[in-house]
């Protein structure tokens, strides 16, 4: 799936907050963009109290070796986008992703 | 096929202080030279030599105690008849064990015994496993003079009257029976609880012809505190402590040496069998983990094996509406494998994926990432260390460079300080938590840092040296606080640090951590701990001798579990604690093949022993060997299949005896994915929570039924051998072949010690690894030609990676945050008698002991929100909310409640988030902000999920003709 597409994608398929199976109460659930928002923040935030250098390239090697060509897909169409909501730190780790 | 019998070398071998030499003495025993360590009995010297002196309260296991009076023996020289146990070798001794005195003795001896004893051999359960009989039969006891007329503990009534001495048997506990009346008082059980176990829960009470073992303050076995690891049951001598399923079944007449399926002690048993029925499971004297000991759970809760839940058919359905429809297995596999087709003609290659299982063996896990890779043709496998342990993988590896603990088990026996950091060992890890309260005993230092006042902090001949109940959370600003006093107090240990690890890194971290705002005064106020305990506990660990770091999902499971498994790292390096016996980082992880699974390449990211999917020269070893060409893309961890099943673009998933709609946080969004996909395929004993959400259910196959390996904690591989025919038709590494022929592929395996040489022919630490080798002795990874034997101890002269990585760990308090709506903190945990979803426990006796999960609050918590012990509370978070029962207890520290996840009734997994560690996904468990309210019942989840649940279980029944 191309980037693009999978970020087209992910909009769509951002769940709405409160759904479960088998109630109607109110659960705060987290979209699955939102959810690599924070992922990526999360683990910039870790690297962030290194040397701004090792940071950012500790950043970006942990999100090429541990998330899945969708969800690297995806937060590198958000950081296109614009990147709302991530530090600076994760977005300039995810815009020097590869691929 | 016979049954295996240990040798009883009826006391210890001496063992010199940190396991130096001791001298060799040489005495003469029944005019045979004999040469043993000084320290030595001259009963264990006598057997050594072959000779076998007669004896009741002695036994290897156990300390001597010189009660028996068997064992008598006559030494040159000396006066008197002294006992052989409890008298030590010395060089040029000349002992006699059989001469006209000894003999008239022990008959003396044995008369007593027997005047006082029942005489219904023949009915008697222990009828042919009796030491009295062999002993009377050793001592040639003739004629018991006494007769039974005088006062005496064998029958119910005499004279017409009731037998004041005489005490009903006591089947309280679900296990074993207790009957007085066959008792000799050897005290080997009263023994056995103190010195094996260490729970001290019996004691003999009276004195005299009074005497009588008392389990507590004379009370039934199950409402004291036994913790019913039988122990006791193992070492007696007699009818006294017996199994039930003794009485019931009788004597075993053949037994196999396997590996304990719970948890990751890695226990390995005598299953004792008569035919294909297993009559009891009795720990193994020779098990390289467990010597001899084991827990409720590995010895006795074994019955979910044959329970009568246990689904034995293939099931198929088209949707989960739907009721199940039993099928042939020709039939169940090819309706899966065209699903899986279709599902990924229509979707996508990546739009599959599947769960390697922690329960089943090395060999099945490693089958299972196989079919995925090869035949999905995708990374999309992981395993349930994601949700235990995945932050120690991270963390380890990142900064020794391999992702397992350092030690083995015994080395605990040279640690002078002992640091347990949210773990409980005594638990979740029962057998080596004894050993740890051994070594406690002999006198090393604990420090204990866990939210919970566990009951190593404070047990029966246990104390820590320092207990420091942090705020759950806070775990990296405790690690960080102790670094600061380690530094800023000068007891780092320079020369190590410069010898093995990366300087420059050090001072950089050193400069981190001597941060005023690391300090423990600095950070008091949101750990909960006073400063001066936190200084005590970090100059214990640097100067205290030998100290070592056991850990478990308290350190991991936290948004920041992988930087409090880094900040562990870098402790055990700036003290220099890694890389001799006696120290190290030991994760106690948590299932039976939990590190198994994880060596066996069942992570998205990586092949067999922690090798990425990126590295070329690895993936194209695999390519040759398996003839297909490798995705080099990382694959989805659990929680991305389910966002991604969410998303919906994930539709198909293959999970092998995982139960994640139980063990998964946030159990909404877990059912929620697992409903969304087009073909759930499940494979376990018992229809499991997760298979109500399943399309197929293929029937797996208990430990009992297959062979293969396991390795457990400390990296240790064990032979996991069949004792009887899968009753489902087939062993999971078959079912999983089946699948995998299903789909295309062209496996042929026979046996899974095929399996393990593919493995150890793709994987250098597994090199040295096969099922013969395995056959003469358990190894530890790495196993190859440097360390033909293993690997007992790790990072020995310099560290795997190199040199030693200081990683900066900077505190970041979680998101899950305390406030007016939610103002109590969440953590979870597990029990002694349960095992993580319950699966198996809940369908065994073990009920007895916990038959339902309930939450602990303080009682000043309780108090402001009017709940009683045992009121019916409801537990709410951003997440859900379910009901359960309270239990108001002081061991929660106030603001703080604890519950398990043992029962699906009271599903804890509502209640916790989806927040997860920053490396690895791993889930918060530990941490969810809650508020508990009175309740009127179960709650409308409960209820619907109850309904829901009952429904998905119809399996459509043949209409009568």
């Amino acid at each position: 799936m191309s980037a693009d597409r999978g970020h087209e994608a992910g909009r769509e398929g951002a769940h709405e907050a409160g759904h479960s199976l088998f109630d109607d109460e109110q659960h705060i659930t987290t979209s699955s963009d939102q959810r690599l928002v924070t992922m990526a923040n999360q683990i910039a935030r870790f690297f962030s109290s290194q040397k701004h250098d090792t940071a950012v390239e500790g950043c970006r090697d942990h999100i090429a070796k541990f998330w899945d060509p969708r969800m690297r897909g995806r937060i590198r169409a958000h950081v296109a986008d614009g990147g709302a909501g991530l530090t600076p730190l994760a977005k300039e780790a995810i815009a020097r992703l590869t691929r | 096929m016979a049954l295996i019998k240990e040798l009883d070398y009826g006391t210890p071998e001496p063992r010199g202080p940190y396991g130096a030499a001791l001298a060799q003495v040489t005495l003469t025993i029944d005019g045979q030279a004999v040469t043993v360590p000084e320290g030595t009995s001259i009963m264990r010297a006598a057997q050594i030599a072959g000779t076998t002196i007669p004896k009741l309260c002695a036994t290897d296991n156990l300390d001597a105690f010189g009660s028996c009076r068997l064992c008598l023996v006559e030494i040159q020289g000396r006066n008197g008849t002294p006992a052989s146990c409890t008298t030590p070798v010395a060089p040029g001794m000349v002992v006699h064990t059989q001469t006209d005195k000894l003999k008239r003795l022990r008959n003396g001896v044995m008369e007593l015994y027997i005047s006082d004893h029942p005489l219904d051999c023949l009915t008697c359960a222990a009828n042919g496993d009796c030491e009295l009989q062999d002993m009377a039969g050793a001592v040639g006891l003739r004629e018991v003079r006494y007769g039974y007329d005088g006062r005496n503990h064998v029958f119910a009534r005499q004279d017409g009257k009731a037998n004041p001495d005489w005490k009903a048997k006591d089947t309280s506990n679900p296990y074993f029976t207790y009957d007085a009346s066959k008792c000799i008082v050897c005290n080997r059980c009263v023994r056995a609880c103190d010195e094996v176990q260490g729970t001290f829960a019996l004691t003999i009470s009276g004195r005299g012809l009074d005497s009588r073992v008392s389990p507590g303050q004379d009370e039934g076995f199950l409402s004291s505190e036994c913790v019913s690891c039988g122990a006791c049951v193992q070492a007696c001598p007699t009818a006294t402590l017996t199994e039930k399923a003794v009485i019931e079944i009788g004597q075993p007449e053949h037994s196999k040496v396997t590996t304990c399926a719970y948890c990751g002690v890695g226990c390995t048993f005598k299953a004792e069998m008569r035919g294909e029925t297993l009559v009891r499971m009795v720990p193994w004297k020779d098990g390289a983990a467990n010597h001899g000991h084991s827990c409720v759970k590995g010895r006795f809760a074994w019955g979910y094996a044959t329970h009568k839940e246990r689904i034995l058919n293939p099931m198929i359905r088209s949707s989960i509406q739907e009721p199940w429809r039993e099928v042939s297995w020709d039939e169940a596999i090819a309706y899966t494998a065209s699903e899986f087709k279709r599902i990924q003609e229509k979707y996508g290659k990546r739009s599959v994926g599947g769960i390697a299982s922690s329960r089943c063996t090395n060999e099945e896990a490693y089958l299972v990432q196989k079919l995925i890779r090869q035949g999905f043709g995708n990374n999309n496998v992981d395993t349930c260390a994601r949700v235990c342990h995945s932050p120690t993988g991270y963390g380890l590896s990142q900064t020794l460079g391999t992702s397992a603990g350092t030690q083995d088990f015994d080395s605990i026996r040279d640690t002078d300080v002992i640091l347990v950091i949210g773990c409980n060992p005594t638990d979740a890890h029962p057998v080596f938590g004894s050993a740890m309260k051994r070594r406690i005993r002999e006198g090393a230092k604990l420090i204990v840092i866990d939210p919970r006042r566990t009951d190593l902090v404070k047990s029966a001949h246990i104390r820590a040296e320092v207990h420091l109940p942090l705020k759950p959370s806070t775990n990296v600003a405790m690690l960080n606080a102790l670094a600061y006093v380690i530094v800023t107090e000068g007891l780092v240990a320079e020369q190590y640090v410069r010898e093995r690890c990366d300087w420059d890194e050090f001072q950089e971290w050193a400069e981190f951590v001597a941060r005023p705002e690391h300090s423990p005064e600095a950070v008091a106020d949101y750990l909960g701990v006073p400063a001066a305990d936190v200084r005590a506990a970090a100059r214990l660990y640097a100067t205290g001798g030998n100290a070592a770091i056991y850990y478990g999902l308290g350190v991991t499971e936290h948004s920041q579990g992988s930087t409090a498994v880094i900040a562990i790292a870098n402790l055990a390096m700036a003290t220099g604690n890694v890389g001799r016996r006696g120290v190290g980082i030991n994760p106690l992880r948590g299932q039976n093949n939990v590190q198994g699974s994880c060596d066996m390449g069942s992570f998205p990211h990586e092949l067999t022993a922690y090798r990425h999917v990126s590295n070329d020269a690895v993936r194209e070893q695999f390519n040759k060997a398996w003839n297909t060409v490798l995705d080099d893309e990382p694959g989805l961890r659990i929680n991305n299949m389910f966002d991604a099943a969410v998303d919906g673009v994930f539709k198909g998933m293959y999970i092998q005896a995982e139960d994640v709609v139980q063990s998964d946080p946030d159990t909404n969004h877990v059912t929620a994915a697992l409903a969304s996909l087009e073909c759930l395929v499940v494979q376990d004993l018992f229809l499991n929570e997760t298979a109500l959400f399943a399309h197929v259910f293929l029937p797996g196959s208990s430990f009992l039924e297959k062979d293969g390996t396991f390795t457990n904690a400390e990296r240790r591989l064990q032979l996991v051998r069949k004792v009887m025919t899968p009753k489902n038709g087939y062993a999971d590494w078959e079912v999983t072949q089946l699948m995998a022929q299903g789909m295309g592929l062209d496996w042929n395996y026979t046996h899974p010690s095929q399996v393990m040489d593919e493995i150890a022919a793709l994987t250098p630490v597994f090199s040295g690894v096969s099922f013969d080798r395995l056959e003469e002795e358990s190894l530890q990874w790495p196993v190859n030609e440097a360390a033909p034997h293993g690997t007992p101890i790790m990072h020995i002269d310099h560290f795997v990676r190199g040199k030693g990585r200081f990683i900066l760990t900077e505190y970041v308090p979680t998101d899950e945050k305390v406030g007016p709506r939610f103002p109590l903190l969440l953590t979870t945990g597990r029990i002694l008698s349960q095992y993580n979803v319950g699966a198996q426990t809940r369908r065994t006796g073990n009920m007895a002991w916990h038959d339902k999960d309930v939450l602990e609050i303080h009682p000043q918590d309780a108090e402001d929100r009017g709940i009683r012990e045992g009121d019916l509370v409801k537990l709410q978070s951003r997440a859900g909310a379910m009901a359960l029962h309270a239990r108001v207890t002081d061991k929660v520290a106030p603001g703080v409640v604890y519950t398990t996840f043992h029962h699906p009734e009271t599903p804890a997994n509502v209640v916790t988030t989806d927040a997860s560690d920053w490396a690895t996904n791993c889930p918060e468990y530990k941490v969810t902000a809650v508020q508990v309210t009175l309740a009127n019942g179960p709650t409308e989840w409960q209820q619907r999920y109850d309904i829901f649940a009952r429904d998905s279980r119809r399996i459509e029944v043949e209409p009568a003709e």
